[in-house]
């Protein structure tokens, strides 16, 4: 390594103890490649808004006056697959998990750092083929691909995205590896398995859905560009195909998916809520196997996509019961936020607003999924707008309130720099109402029985749709605000040289210097409390102990 | 550190040569099987994924190495396993059970 630039006056730190390109994209360094995921995929959030922007302007009045009906699916689907394939799935995993993780459980980086970089390079790629597929002339079946669509109707580039989602879901994979080999061997002395932080026991379900889901989407839509390109039938009807398996299959992955999006964010608003309310997470064992029962009952439940695909009522009343059950961890989730926050000495910091959004958010998403996990209320709402809320206030309220409450939380120890706290809570404040304003109409749009996926609509739901299109622009300046102030703050941000700006617990606030060195700590660290004892401030979670003093002339000097 | 996954293996040449050839022949038994005349249906998917097991365990086994690996391996093996069986039998319970409803399509 002939690369290092860094200079004096400044401690090292792992973003100045090399500077060129080629140190930060050759990296192996897991904070490094989390920084590099940062970037790339605010990008691909930005696009992905700017197509729901677009989406969003069309149906700002009833008549289809500013897209083709053509142009619309393809604008629509550019924004599913983006934001799924390209964001949410790899937000917090990527980011936060590539960041936290090694720091959180007192290792050097991650168990595969080659692995770790070369999941970066394919998700690139993947998402180069998905960018190339929209640019080439789009792609018109909705994130969800589904045949006939797909295989015999598609008009659009659909295998091209396809081998691009398949090569995002090989990163993902690579990625889900990485971490469960890294939690599993690579854990401090000390830091057993009940002293973890709950964002470690969220990423360790996330990776198990990853590692146990995503070989099946990936091979299903394999199986899509195989019937597409050499006719073999296997979902279309005229070939000797069923479309319904393509459901199955997808859906075995695609529901999980949503917990690989969702419990991530769960876990740092463990984290956050702790933090800012100065408790130990209340039930912090049913937390942390809540996010295991999440993981391993969200693969029970996807026939609930497809109560009226031509499913067996008799399939639908199991996946109907199953559904009911994935909604008890959640709520000990919910329930146990609440409880820590109760009597705790709440601080209203920005990183904590967003956790609070996160909070009522969730809790609409996840009880209007029980109207739709109902099999006769759902044969009313399929394919109406009130999936399309019920699945933003998953998603978007849920899943990015999460992503942005770490960013805000984390933000001054990735890069030492403070962040104007004034327009933080602008920015969540904006971000809240925005997000209603968006996605409430929409519920009672999708109870009247508007459907989703068409550019036009009756007279009667243009004030409703009016006021969702309004709502997505305060939403879009909500999001553009943290862009712009977070983007301003790596240069005239507070800077920040205090190990824990936030008074929080944990290895990652403690022990480790901000920003962090290369090597995150000087040695192992030892681990000798429990995560988030907020009830002994003077006992530090963890100590690096002292190095052995060197023996000079002794027995086998 | 469970098991002694933490080692490093040397394995000879032989054992992946041999492992190649015997999914050669599976694969050619898989060929021979789907030309069997006169086989029930079921009995020939039950030939075919008995077949498909096989190859996937030696793979699994040997360029894997699982074999050579401690219990959490093996654990994290059997649990991909268990997930294709719950997918196949969620996936098989809508097909077989689509006769049993009392109607279809809408009563007149």
């Amino acid at each position: 390594m002939a690369t290092t630039t860094y200079t004096g006056g400044q401690k090292q730190n792992y973003l100045n103890w090399k500077t060129t390109l080629a140190s930060w994209l050759f990296t192996l360094d897991h904070k490094r490649i989390a920084i590099l995921y940062l970037v790339s995929i605010s990008i691909f959030f930005l696009l992905g808004g700017l197509a729901a922007g677009v989406v969003r302007a069309e149906l700002a009045t009833p008549k289809g006056d500013l897209l083709t009906s053509d142009v619309y699916n393809k604008m629509f689907s550019a924004h599913g697959i983006i934001m799924i394939f390209l964001f949410l799935i790899p937000s917090i995993p990527a980011v936060f998990g590539n960041f936290l993780l090694p720091l959180m459980i007192g290792a050097r980086d991650v168990a595969f750092p080659r692995l770790n970089l070369l999941s970066w390079y394919v998700f690139m790629a993947g998402a180069a083929c998905i960018l190339i597929a929209i640019l080439r002339g789009g792609i018109d079946t909705g994130w969800t691909f589904y045949t006939p669509y797909s295989s015999s109707f598609a008009k659009g580039e659909v295998s091209l995205a396809i081998v691009g989602i398949f090569l995002t879901g090989f990163s993902s994979i690579f990625t889900g590896i990485n971490f469960l080999v890294t939690i599993h061997k690579m854990r401090a002395p000390g830091m057993t398995w009940f002293r973890l932080p709950l964002f470690v026991w969220a990423m360790y379900a996330t990776s198990l859905i990853q590692v146990l889901g995503t070989p099946v989407v990936a091979i299903t839509l394999l199986l899509v560009a195989v019937e597409r390109t050499f006719r073999i039938g296997i979902f279309d009807p005229s070939l000797g195909g069923d479309p319904i398996l393509f459901q199955h299959l997808f859906w075995f992955y695609s529901h999980p998916a949503v917990y690989i999006m969702i419990l991530p964010a769960m876990g740092v608003i463990s984290e956050v809520i702790s933090a800012f309310s100065k408790r130990r997470v209340f039930g912090y064992h049913f937390v942390a196997f809540s996010s295991l029962a999440i993981a391993i009952i969200g693969f029970l439940v996807w026939g609930h996509h497809m109560y009226t695909s031509g499913q067996s009522m008799y399939a639908g009343i199991v996946f109907s019961f199953l559904t009911w059950i994935v909604a008890i961890p959640s709520a000990i989730k919910t329930f146990n936020w609440m409880a820590t926050i109760w009597k705790g000495r709440v601080h209203w910091d920005t990183p904590m607003l967003y956790a609070l959004g996160f909070m009522g958010l969730f809790v609409i998403g996840g009880l209007t999924g029980l109207h739709l996990a109902a099999l006769a209320t759902n044969v009313h709402l399929t394919d109406t707008y009130f999936v399309v809320a019920h699945f933003h206030y998953v998603m978007v309220g849920g899943a990015i309130m999460g992503y942005l409450a770490a960013l805000h939380f984390w933000w001054p120890k990735m890069t030492g720099r403070m962040y104007p706290e004034g327009w933080g809570k602008l920015a969540a404040l904006l971000v809240f109402v925005g997000f209603n304003l968006t996605f409430f109409p929409q519920f009672l749009l999708g109870y009247m029985g508007m459907p989703r996926r068409y550019h036009s609509y009756p007279e009667e739901w243009a004030v409703l749709n009016l006021l969702s299109t309004a709502g997505s622009t305060v939403l879009g300046l909500g999001y553009l605000l943290p862009v712009i102030y977070l983007t301003w703050s790596l240069k005239y941000g507070t800077v920040v040289t205090e190990r824990n700006p936030w008074g929080a617990r944990g290895l990652e606030w403690e022990l480790v210097d901000t920003p962090p060195d290369p090597h995150n700590f000087e040695r192992t660290p030892i681990v000798t409390r429990p995560a988030y004892d907020y009830n002994h401030p003077e006992e530090p979670t963890g100590f690096v102990p002292k190095p052995r003093p060197v023996v000079v002339g002794g027995k086998d000097g | 550190m469970a098991g002694h996954s933490g080692e490093s293996h040397v394995h000879p040449v032989s054992l992946y040569t041999r492992t190649l050839w015997w999914l050669m022949a599976l694969l050619v038994l898989t060929v021979v099987a789907g030309y069997i005349p006169n086989i029930p249906n079921w009995l020939g998917v039950v030939i075919a994924l008995t077949i498909a097991v096989w190859k996937a365990t030696i793979v699994i086994m040997n360029f894997m190495h699982v074999r050579f690996s401690g219990k959490l391996a093996w654990l994290f093996a059997g649990a991909g396993f268990f997930w294709l069986v719950i997918m196949l039998a969620f996936a098989f319970a809508d097909y077989v059970s689509r006769p049993w409803e009392p109607f279809h399509g809408w009563p007149e």
